[in-house]
């Protein structure tokens, strides 16, 4: 079972893991605890995928060292594995497998599995008993996937982008099941491009990009530190920003397509100024924000800074090739 | 031994539930043994009385060679391309347990065949000769010399090449092999290159075992214990998980 809760689960410490003369991760180091969902965000070849590996055993650091449940991965290999759960962002099963079949040829690898037929229930694939992998839809796949993850009643469970191309019900279906593992004390590592995802679901938010670690803390305290003194809102991309500059004293700006910031703070005022301009030519408002951030906003701020730190071109910005 | 069980039971139902497995394993190998125990096309060497006494010891061979090497290769370059393997890696099944699963379900698959054969040749007048109980080793080293062979190209191949070699080296492997056409009707240089050759090792010691007349098959038993030997190495030392 989980140990004290004071002690965590996964501890990364100054991880280094290179390719030949590319580096994926580049001294990274972060806890994750015991019943917490810990989402390690960041775009693609920003190191996750060889953090994560790292973490399951199947790369060894090239320098630094990983604990998981206070275990080496490769050394302890054997240990280890029968406490983690881990679910690929696709693949995994046979192709002519069955539902049922993977799920309790699965739970036979593990001395105390949850019962398969509960777990198929519970993933809302009970009903899929005669379709096999290869007729399943990529939405049942990654349930099952789930499931196969969590039939040995893992105390870290690693999920590689686990909501990516499902319907919205499947969608709230595991994160239902996620936020359910955290209430057991599982510790939950959470590899994932979708910051809405994050954001909902997190507990601990981890962004690296080049390999390092850009930012560590709660979704809260990381859009709190990420403050600025704008007012954000959101509406119908290409609008005439130097009229509404004018109009409202301050300077405008489209950070992303129907993305747009004032520089300005968020007094009463001026946020009234900005819907006025908006309700004179008629166009909608999607949202505004004053001063509190969306994650996404702190991501993608991070990332393009971190982008404009590195020397350029960075090898380590192309996307390794995983076979 | 519950995982390894399991695991076993659901090797052998994946590969009962696969057409293509099924036709390689056990359709084409009876097909040949009563097509050209029927049909008077191939020849057949000296001596010998019924065309099905001379077939069938190359047709066993046969069967060996497809579940061992090409439905085996086949079935594993998948499960390593949908990252099956992967996955495996994070249990606690166990690289040891996973082979111990392929090694029984190759096992259980080559009696299935091998009794459908011997049923179907006796049935066609098969009198078999020689030392049979010789044929139980001769298989079981024939099994590892192929299982080498095709878990090295699923270990190193992608999936899609692994099946196109797999099928490919199948085809030179039964022409060259002494299997359906002798060795004695092929030119000198054709019939040195198949006797070295694990099918043509393996033929020529099941001939030897299950024929009487047939040539002793010293030098094959040799040939055939290296590639038993070689390949399950060349297997282990070059095999890629992920």
């Amino acid at each position: 079972m989980v140990s004290s809760a004071s002690q965590p689960a996964i501890e990364v410490s100054d991880l280094t893991v290179r390719y030949g003369d590319r580096v994926a991760v580049n001294g990274l180091s972060f806890r994750a605890m015991p019943g917490q969902i810990t989402a390690l965000l960041g775009p693609n070849g920003a190191g996750k995928t060889s953090t994560v590996e790292t973490l399951e055993g199947y790369r060894r650091p090239t320098a630094g060292s990983v604990r998981v449940l206070g275990l080496d991965p490769v050394a302890e290999h054997r240990q280890l594995v029968a406490r983690i759960g881990v679910m690929l962002q696709s693949g995994g099963v046979a192709t002519g497998m069955r539902p049922a079949e993977a799920l309790h040829l699965s739970a036979s690898y593990y001395d105390n599995p949850i019962d398969p037929d509960e777990l198929l229930d519970l993933v809302g694939l009970a009903d899929h008993r005669s379709s096999t992998w290869r007729s399943m839809s990529g939405g049942e796949q990654q349930r099952l996937s789930l499931a196969l993850a969590l039939v040995g009643r893992p105390d870290v469970a690693f999920l590689d982008e686990p909501t990516a191309g499902i319907d919205p019900s499947g969608r709230q279906l595991i994160r239902r099941i996620i936020a359910e593992l955290r209430d057991r004390g599982v510790a939950v590592l959470l590899t994932t491009h979708d910051l809405e995802e994050a954001e909902k679901l997190a507990d601990h938010v981890v962004i690296i990009d080049h390999g390092v670690v850009l930012a560590d803390g709660t979704p809260t305290e990381l859009m709190r530190a990420s403050q600025g003194d704008d007012v954000r809102f959101g509406a119908p991309s290409g609008l005439d920003v130097s009229s509404l500059g004018e109009r409202i004293g301050a300077v405008v700006t489209e950070a992303s397509p129907g993305e747009y910031v004032v520089a300005s703070a968020a007094t009463p005022l001026m946020v009234a100024a900005i819907t006025a301009w908006l309700a004179e030519m008629d166009l909608p408002l999607a949202d505004l924000r004053a001063g509190r951030q969306r994650l996404e906003d702190v991501f993608l701020r991070l990332t393009a800074d971190a982008d404009a730190k590195a020397p350029e071109p960075t090898p380590s910005r192309r996307r390794r090739s995983r076979r | 031994m519950k995982a390894l069980l399991a695991q076993t039971r659901s090797e052998l139902m994946l590969s009962l539930r696969n057409g293509e497995q099924l036709l390689v394993n056990i359709a084409i190998p009876l097909l040949l043994l009563v097509f050209f125990s029927a049909v008077k096309v191939l020849p057949i060497p000296a001596g010998v009385d019924k065309r099905v006494d001379f077939l069938a010891p190359g047709i066993i061979a046969l069967a060996v060679m497809s579940n061992a090497m090409v439905a085996l290769a086949i079935g594993t370059g998948f499960e390593r391309h949908y990252k099956v393997l992967k996955r495996l890696g994070a249990t606690p099944l166990g690289r040891g347990r996973w082979v111990l699963a392929k090694i029984g379900m190759v096992k259980i698959l080559l009696i299935v065949q091998i009794a459908l054969i011997v049923v179907a040749a006796l049935a066609l007048g098969w009198n078999p000769g020689g030392t049979p109980l010789l044929a139980i080793p001769a298989v079981v080293l024939g099994a590892f010399a192929f299982g080498g062979i095709g878990l090295l190209m699923a270990g190193t191949l992608r999936g899609t090449v692994t099946l196109a070699l797999a099928n490919g080296l199948y085809l030179l492997l039964l022409l060259l092999g002494g299997m359906i056409i002798p060795f004695s009707e092929m030119p000198g240089f054709f019939g040195t290159i198949g006797k070295v050759l694990p099918s043509g090792a393996l033929s020529q010691v099941l001939q030897s075992c299950l024929r009487s007349g047939a040539d002793p098959a010293g030098s094959a038993w040799v040939v055939l214990g290296v590639w038993a030997v070689l390949a399950p190495l060349a297997a282990v030392k070059f095999f890629r998980w992920e």
